[in-house]
C-alpha cells in the first residue's frame, strides 16, 4: 500500500527532473506498441532520434513543428494556471487561422510593415473572441467551460469547412476546399533559406518569455495565480476573480489563436480543413510535462515536436503507423501526470497492515 | 459502576504526524453503562485518538480491543479498518457530520447495513427497527426527510441513530455540543444518560468544563497528547480540571472598560441570501470603539451575514450605510473591495478556504488585499522588494512562527494562518472589524491572542463584529449581544443584562418580542 | 406541410432511436461515473475503443456478442486507467480524462492501423441485424419505429431501467449516490469510498464503450477514424441536461435524436439555401444550449471532481 506525505518545496532539480522522467516513461512504453507491429525497437528509436535531429533539414522542422506547440502549449498553461478548463485551444486555432486569412489575402492591401501586424493581430482577436463566450457562460451562469470548449471545437471547424467551400473558397483552387494565399508582404519571414522554419517561431518564444513575466512579476499574473490556487480566498480577498477569468481566457484564446496564424502565414501560406494535426490537444500535453511553466513549455513543445517528427520519419523507413507518435503523447500526459505525485508528495510504500494510516496530511495538501 | 464489564481497552496508543505526535501512549478503558469524557483543548490530540479508535487513522503503536459480542472477552481490533470497528459495535458521532445530504435520513441509517450486491433493499424491517428504536431513545427525527432539510440538531440524532442501528456497544460523540443551544444540549445529554442507563458506553469530547462535570462519571483529560488525568467526575472541580487541561495558567484577556463612541455601521432592514442561509431585516447599529456580539447556533444566517459585510453578498433589500454613506446600493457580491476600501476588516470564518491562499507565500498573503496599491505595484509590475520587507515586519509584529516570508502559507498551522489573516486585516488600521468565528479550532495560545488583537482594535476605537458560537467568548468579549435565529436577528442588549439561559433560549428561536414586551 | 409529415412518419422516429442510441450507453455510463463523484472526460477515447475494438472482435471472428464484450472489456479497461488516476491517487478529473482520451484514441487508430496497415476502405462486417419480432413488426407506425431496432438499442433501453433500478432500489445504488455526495457518509458505515468509486467508473466506461461499438456493429458496418465525432463529448453535456437521472438521460438523448433526426430530413429540404455544415454544427450547438438552460439550476453531485483521502473530514 501507498501512503502520501507533503513535500515542500519541490527542489528545481526535482522539478526538471520528473516531467523528463515521465517523457522517458513514456517512451520506454512505446517499447511495446513499437514491437508489436514487428519493427526492431532500437533501430526505430535510432530513425526517430535520426528524423528529429539527424540534419540541420531535420531540426528546423522539428522547431518548425513546435512553433504552434509552443503557442498552444502556452494558451493551455495560462488557462490551467487560473484553473479555467480551456479545452478548445484546437478551435481557437482554426479561427485564428481563418482571421488571418480573412485579413491577408487581399482584402486589404497595405505594405507589410502594416498588414503583416494586422494578420497577425486579427488572429490573436479572433482566437480570443472564441474563447470569451465559454470563459462568460463560465462567470455568468455557471456554465463548465470544459465541455463548451470542447463543443466549439467541432463547431468552428466545421464553419472553416463552410468558409472554405463558400465564401473564401480560393477560385483559383481548383474546385479544393482551401483559401486564396494569403499576400506575400503579409507572410511571416523565413528564417532559414531552403527551411520551412519562420517567423512564428519568434513570436512563439516571445510569447513564451511574455506569459512568464506576466505570471511571475505582474499584479495580473498574481492575481491569476490566486485565483487558480483558491478562487475562494482571492474573492474574500477582494481580487477581481470574474475580471481575472476574463483576462485568462482572451490571453489564452488569443495565443491559441497566434498558433494558426503561424501555421497558415509561416508555413502553408493559405487555409484548409486539415491545418492542424491536434495542436491543440498536444498542447495539453505540453503544458501538463512543463507543469504549467511558460519557459518549461518551450522545452516541453519541443520533446512532443520531436516525437511527431521523428515517428514520421520512422514511420516512412519502417512501415510502423505514425499514430504511434500520438500514443507516445497520450503516455507522456499520463506518465507526468502519475509523476507529479512525486513531486508533490514523498511516496512510502508501507506494510499493508498498516496501510490505511492516514493520508490526512496530503489531503491538507490538495486542499 | 465497579463491577460492569469492561466493553473498551486502549492501549499505549501513540500516533506520530511527522515530528509531531498526536498522541503520545495514551491508555484508557471503558466500563459497560458508563460515561466517559474527553477533555483537552484543540490539538491536544482527542480527535485524532477517537480516530484511531473508529479505524480512521493507524495508531504508529499500541492496540485498540473491544468486548466480543458473544463471549465479553476484549478482542484486538484490525487497525485501519472502521468496518472492523463498526461491527465491534464501535459507533461514532464526527463533529463534522458524514451524512449524504441528497439522502433521506433512512438511507443515511440503511446505507453499508446490507450487502451491496443484494437485488433489493430491506427498508420496511429497518424502518419498523428504526421506529422502535426511536421510541426507546426518544430520539426521533422524520426518516424520510432529505438530510439536506433538517437542522443541525436533527442530522446529530440521525447520527446517534446510525450508531444505534448497528447495535454500537461504544458511542463516541466529538464535540457534540458545539453546534447546539445549551438547551438542545440538555436534552442530548439526557438522551446520552438514558442510553447509557441501558447498557451503552458512552465517551464524548469536550473542552467545555460545565458539561463535562454535569454529564459524565468519570473524566480523562488529554494535554498535548498526553493523557494527564483519568478520574471519577465526582470530586472533580473546574479550576483543577482547566489546570489539567491547559498546563499553566493562561490569563485570558478580560475586555476593560471602555465608553462606545459615536454610531459607526448601521444596517437597516437587511435582507440577504436565500434558502435556509438567508437574513431577513435586520437592524443593527455598530459604535465605534464597542464589541458587537452575534450570538446563534450554526445555520442560522450568520454565514449570510458575514459574506454581506464582506462584500460578497448582495444587499437584497434594506440598507448598510457607514458613517452616512450608502453602501448597501454598491454591493453585488463581487465587492470585496468596496469593503475593504471603505475601511472593513474581514477574518473569514473558515480560514483556510477563504483566509490564505495556501499555496502562495506568505508574503504574497499579506499582501493580497492590497496588491493594486501604490504601495505594492509600480505600473501592474510587483514590487518584490517592498512586499517582503512588509511581509518581515508583520511576521515580526504578529509573531507568526514559519521560515521565513516566502514558506507556502498551507504549510503554517490553524493558528499562524489566522495570525497573518490578523496581520493583513488589521494593519489597515480598520474602522469596522468583523470576526466571524475567530478562535474556532485554535487552541488556549492562539485564542488569547485573536482576543486580544480584536481588544485592541476596539480600544483603537474600531467597532468590531463578533460572530460566535462560543457564548463564553462572546459573554467575556461583547459590550452587547444580539442572537440571530433563522435569519432574523435580535436586539442587541448589554451583556452585563443577559446570562446564558437566556441567550440559550432565544438562540433555540423563543422570540425576543416577548423579552422586549417584559422590558418595555 | 412537410414538417407534419416528417413528424408523422414512422421512419423518422425509427432513425430518433437509431441516433440516441450510442448516447443512452453514453450519457447512462457518464452517469454512473458522475454519480460516484467522478467526471469521466476519457469518455471520447472510450468510445472510440469500444467501436474499434468490438468491430476488430467481430472482423477477427468472434461473433457479434463476443465483440459486445470486447467493447465493454475495452471501455473498463480504459475506465479502471481513469479509475486509478482519479480516485486512489486522487489526481485532476480533467487532465486525466483528457489523458485517457488521448491515449484510447490514439491506440485504437495504432491497432487498427497496425493490423490493417494498407486498407483505403476498411474491411466490413455483418452487422446486427433489426430485430424483426413477427406480428409486433407489422404493427402500424409503432411497429417500424421501434421494431426496426437492433438487439443493441434494445440493450440501451434495458440499461437505463437497469441503471435507474439499482440506483433507486438497491443497496449498491444506495452507496453509488452517497458517496458522489459525501463520501465520509459512505467511510463512517463502512464501506470502501475507493472501492465503489473505482467500480462506478469502470462499469460506467464499460457502458460508454457499448456506444462505441453500436456505431461498428450497428449503425455502421466498419470503423473509420473520426467516427466517434464529439459523441462522447455531447454525452457529458446531456448529462447535466439530465440532472444525472436515468429517465431523464434517455428522454434527453430522445430528444436530441428526434431533433438530429429532424435536421436531416430537413436538409434534403432547405439543404440547398444553406450549407450542409450548419446542419452538421447543430447537434454541438444544441448541446452548448442544453447546458446553458439548465445551468442555473444544475444539482451537481456535491463530491463531483474532489477527490476524497481517508481521514479527511
Amino acid at each position: 500500500m501507498i501512503r502520501f506525505e507533503p513535500r515542500e518545496p519541490a527542489s528545481l532539480p526535482r522539478l526538471i527532473l520528473i516531467p523528463v522522467a515521465a517523457a522517458l516513461i513514456a517512451l520506454l512504453l512505446a517499447a511495446l506498441p513499437i514491437s508489436a507491429a514487428g519493427v526492431n525497437v532500437l533501430e526505430a528509436y535510432g530513425l526517430m532520434g535520426k528524423g528529429a535531429f539527424g540534419s540541420l533539414f531535420s531540426f528546423t522542422e522539428m522547431l518548425t513543428r513546435a512553433t504552434p506547440l509552443i503557442l498552444t502549449g502556452l494558451a493551455a498553461a495560462l488557462a490551467f494556471r487560473a484553473k479555467l478548463w480551456n479545452i478548445g485551444a484546437e478551435g481557437q486555432l482554426y479561427a485564428g487561422a481563418l482571421a488571418a486569412v480573412a485579413v491577408g489575402t487581399g482584402w486589404i492591401d497595405a505594405p507589410g510593415v502594416i498588414l503583416l501586424p494586422l494578420v497577425v493581430f486579427a488572429g490573436a482577436l479572433a482566437g480570443g473572441a472564441v474563447m470569451l463566450g465559454p470563459t462568460l457562460l463560465k462567470t455568468r451562469l455557471g456554465v463548465d467551460e470544459v465541455v463548451t470548449t470542447l463543443l466549439l471545437n467541432f463547431v468552428i471547424l466545421l464553419f472553416v469547412q463552410m468558409m472554405l467551400e463558400g465564401p473564401m473558397q480560393d477560385p483559383m483552387g481548383m474546385g479544393w476546399p482551401q483559401s486564396e494565399p494569403i499576400l506575400d508582404q503579409a507572410i511571416l519571414p523565413k528564417l532559414m533559406d531552403r527551411m520551412r522554419i519562420h517567423g512564428g517561431l519568434i513570436i512563439a518564444l516571445a510569447a513564451a518569455l511574455a506569459i512568464h513575466i506576466l505570471l511571475k512579476r505582474t499584479v495580473w499574473g498574481f492575481e491569476i495565480r490566486a485565483v487558480g490556487e483558491n478562487a475562494s480566498a482571492a474573492a474574500h480577498a477582494g481580487l477581481p476573480v470574474r475580471a481575472t477569468f476574463i483576462r485568462v481566457g482572451l490571453l489564452s484564446g488569443a495565443l491559441a489563436g497566434l498558433a494558426g496564424v503561424g501555421e497558415v502565414a509561416g508555413l502553408k501560406g493559405y487555409l484548409t480543413a486539415d491545418l492542424s494535426p491536434g495542436f491543440g490537444y498536444s498542447g495539453i500535453v505540453v503544458a501538463m510535462l512543463a507543469g504549467l511553466n511558460p519557459i518549461g513549455v518551450v522545452v516541453a513543445a519541443l520533446f512532443i515536436a520531436s516525437i511527431f517528427v521523428g515517428a514520421d520519419s520512422m514511420s516512412r523507413a519502417t512501415g510502423v503507423s505514425n499514430y504511434l507518435a500520438d500514443l507516445i503523447v497520450a503516455m507522456a500526459l499520463i506518465s507526468v501526470l502519475v509523476s507529479g505525485l512525486f513531486l508533490r508528495f514523498r511516496i512510502k510504500f508501507i506494510r499493508p497492515h498498516a496501510a490505511a494510516a492516514s493520508t490526512q496530511a496530503a489531503s491538507q495538501e490538495t486542499k | 459502576m465497579p463491577s460492569a464489564p469492561t466493553v473498551l481497552q486502549l492501549d499505549q496508543i501513540t500516533k506520530r504526524f511527522g515530528s509531531f505526535t498526536a498522541n503520545d501512549a495514551v491508555s484508557l478503558s471503558l466500563k459497560k453503562g458508563e460515561i466517559l469524557a474527553l477533555l483537552g483543548e484543540n490539538g491536544a490530540g482527542k480527535t485524532t485518538l477517537m480516530n484511531i479508535l473508529f479505524g480512521h487513522y493507524v495508531a504508529d503503536e499500541g492496540t485498540v480491543s473491544v468486548a466480543d459480542r458473544s463471549s465479553g472477552a476484549l478482542t484486538e481490533l484490525p487497525p485501519g479498518q472502521p468496518h472492523a470497528a463498526l461491527e465491534a459495535g464501535v459507533g461514532m458521532v464526527h463533529q463534522h457530520f458524514t451524512l449524504a445530504e441528497n439522502l433521506s435520513a433512512l438511507d443515511n441509517i440503511l446505507l453499508g447495513t446490507e450487502p451491496l450486491f443484494s437485488a433489493r433493499s430491506a427498508r420496511a424491517k429497518g424502518r419498523a427497527r428504526l421506529v422502535d428504536l426511536m421510541q426507546r431513545s426518544g430520539l426521533t427525527v422524520d426518516l424520510d426527510a432529505r438530510i439536506s432539510t433538517l437542522s443541525v440538531g436533527e442530522k446529530q440524532r440521525v447520527e446517534i441513530l446510525k450508531a444505534l442501528y448497528r447495535d454500537a456497544r461504544v458511542l463516541v460523540l466529538d464535540e457534540p455540543t458545539a453546534v447546539l443551544t445549551p438547551q438542545e444540549s440538555d436534552t442530548l445529554f439526557e438522551t446520552l444518560k438514558t442510553l447509557a442507563a441501558e447498557g451503552l458506553a458512552i465517551i464524548f469530547i469536550s473542552h467545555k468544563l460545565d458539561e463535562v462535570i454535569a454529564s459524565s462519571d468519570r473524566i480523562a483529560v488529554l494535554r498535548l497528547g498526553k493523557l494527564v488525568a483519568d478520574q471519577p467526575t465526582a470530586g472533580s472541580t473546574k479550576l483543577q480540571l482547566a489546570e489539567l487541561m491547559v498546563g499553566q495558567t493562561v490569563t485570558l484577556s478580560s475586555r476593560p472598560e471602555q465608553a462606545a463612541g459615536r454610531v459607526l455601521l448601521t444596517l437597516q432592514g437587511a435582507s440577504a441570501g436565500d434558502g435556509r442561509a438567508a437574513i431577513h431585516d435586520i437592524d443593527l447599529a455598530l459604535n465605534s470603539g464597542e464589541i458587537l456580539g452575534i450570538a446563534g447556533v450554526s445555520g442560522n444566517g450568520q454565514a449570510t451575514l458575514a459574506r454581506l459585510l464582506s462584500g460578497l453578498e448582495p444587499l437584497r433589500k434594506g440598507s448598510l450605510t457607514l458613517e452616512e454613506r450608502d453602501l448597501g446600493r454598491t454591493l453585488h457580491g463581487q465587492s470585496a473591495r468596496t469593503m475593504i476600501e471603505a475601511g472593513f476588516a474581514r477574518i473569514p470564518e473558515d480560514r483556510h478556504k477563504d483566509g490564505i491562499v495556501g499555496a502562495m507565500s506568505i508574503a504574497e498573503n499579506l499582501a493580497i488585499e492590497t496588491i493594486r496599491a501604490p504601495q505594492n505595484q509600480r505600473f501592474g509590475f510587483l514590487k518584490f522588494g517592498a512586499i517582503a520587507e512588509r511581509a518581515r515586519a508583520a511576521i515580526k509584529a504578529y509573531d507568526i512562527r514559519c521560515q521565513g516570508e516566502r514558506a507556502a502559507a498551507r504549510l503554517l498551522s490553524g493558528g499562524n494562518i489566522q495570525k497573518i489573516v490578523l496581520a493583513r486585516t488589521l494593519e489597515a488600521n480598520p474602522k469596522v472589524v468583523l470576526a466571524a468565528q475567530p478562535s474556532r479550532g485554535l487552541d488556549v495560545g492562539a485564542t488569547a491572542d485573536v482576543h486580544r488583537r480584536l481588544l485592541d482594535a476596539r480600544a483603537r476605537g474600531a467597532g468590531v463584529i463578533l460572530i460566535s458560537e462560543d457564548l463564553d467568548e462572546l459573554m467575556r468579549l461583547s459590550d452587547r449581544i444580539a442572537v440571530i435565529h433563522r435569519g432574523r436577528l435580535g436586539p442587541a442588549e448589554a451583556t452585563e443584562t443577559l446570562d446564558r439561559s437566556t441567550l440559550g433560549l432565544r438562540m433555540a428561536g423563543h422570540d425576543h418580542a416577548a423579552d422586549a414586551g417584559e422590558a418595555a | 406541410m412537410d414538417f407534419l409529415d416528417i413528424f408523422l412518419n414512422a421512419n423518422f422516429w425509427a432513425a430518433s432511436l437509431r441516433i440516441a442510441t450510442p448516447l443512452i450507453f453514453g450519457v447512462i455510463g457518464a452517469l454512473v461515473c458522475e454519480r460516484a463523484g467522478v467526471l469521466n472526460l476519457g469518455i471520447e477515447g472510450i468510445f472510440t475503443a469500444g467501436a474499434m475494438a468490438g468491430w476488430m472482435a467481430v472482423w477477427l471472428g468472434a461473433g457479434l456478442w463476443g465483440g459486445v464484450a470486447v467493447a465493454a472489456l475495452a471501455g473498463a479497461f480504459f475506465g479502471l486507467i481513469h479509475a486509478i488516476l482519479t480516485v486512489p491517487l486522487g489526481l485532476s478529473q480533467h487532465v486525466s480524462g483528457i489523458g485517457v482520451t488521448l491515449f484510447a484514441t490514439s491506440l485504437s487508430y495504432f491497432v487498427y492501423r497496425t493490423a490493417l496497415p494498407d486498407v483505403s476502405s476498411p474491411p466490413r462486417i455483418e452487422p446486427f441485424k433489426p430485430l424483426d419480432i413477427p406480428g409486433l413488426s407489422d404493427l402500424p407506425f409503432i411497429g417500424p419505429a421501434l421494431f426496426q431496432q437492433t438487439a443493441l438499442t434494445f440493450l440501451a433501453l434495458f440499461v437505463v431501467a437497469a441503471t435507474a433500478f439499482v440506483l433507486y432500489r438497491t443497496p449498491l445504488g444506495l452507496a453509488i449516490r452517497a458517496v458522489g455526495d459525501n463520501p465520509s457518509a459512505v467511510e463512517s458505515q463502512g464501506l470502501s469510498v475507493y472501492g465503489i468509486r473505482i467500480g462506478a467508473v469502470v462499469a460506467g466506461s464499460a457502458l460508454m464503450a457499448l456506444g462505441g461499438a453500436f456505431l461498428t456493429m450497428s449503425a455502421f458496418d466498419a470503423f473509420f477514424f473520426g467516427m466517434v465525432n464529439g459523441r462522447g463529448w455531447i454525452c457529458i453535456a446531456l448529462t447535466v441536461f439530465a440532472s444525472w437521472r436515468p429517465g431523464k438521460a434517455l428522454l434527453g438523448a430522445l430528444l436530441f435524436g428526434a431533433f438530429d433526426a429532424f435536421q436531416v430530413r430537413l436538409q434534403t429540404d432547405v439543404g440547398s439555401f444553406i450549407p450542409g455544415q450548419v446542419f452538421l454544427m447543430m447537434p454541438y450547438i444544441l448541446s452548448i444550449a442544453a447546458l446553458i438552460l439548465v445551468a442555473r439550476k444544475a444539482d451537481y453531485p456535491r463530491a463531483l471532481l474532489v477527490p476524497y483521502f481517508r481521514g479527511q473530514r
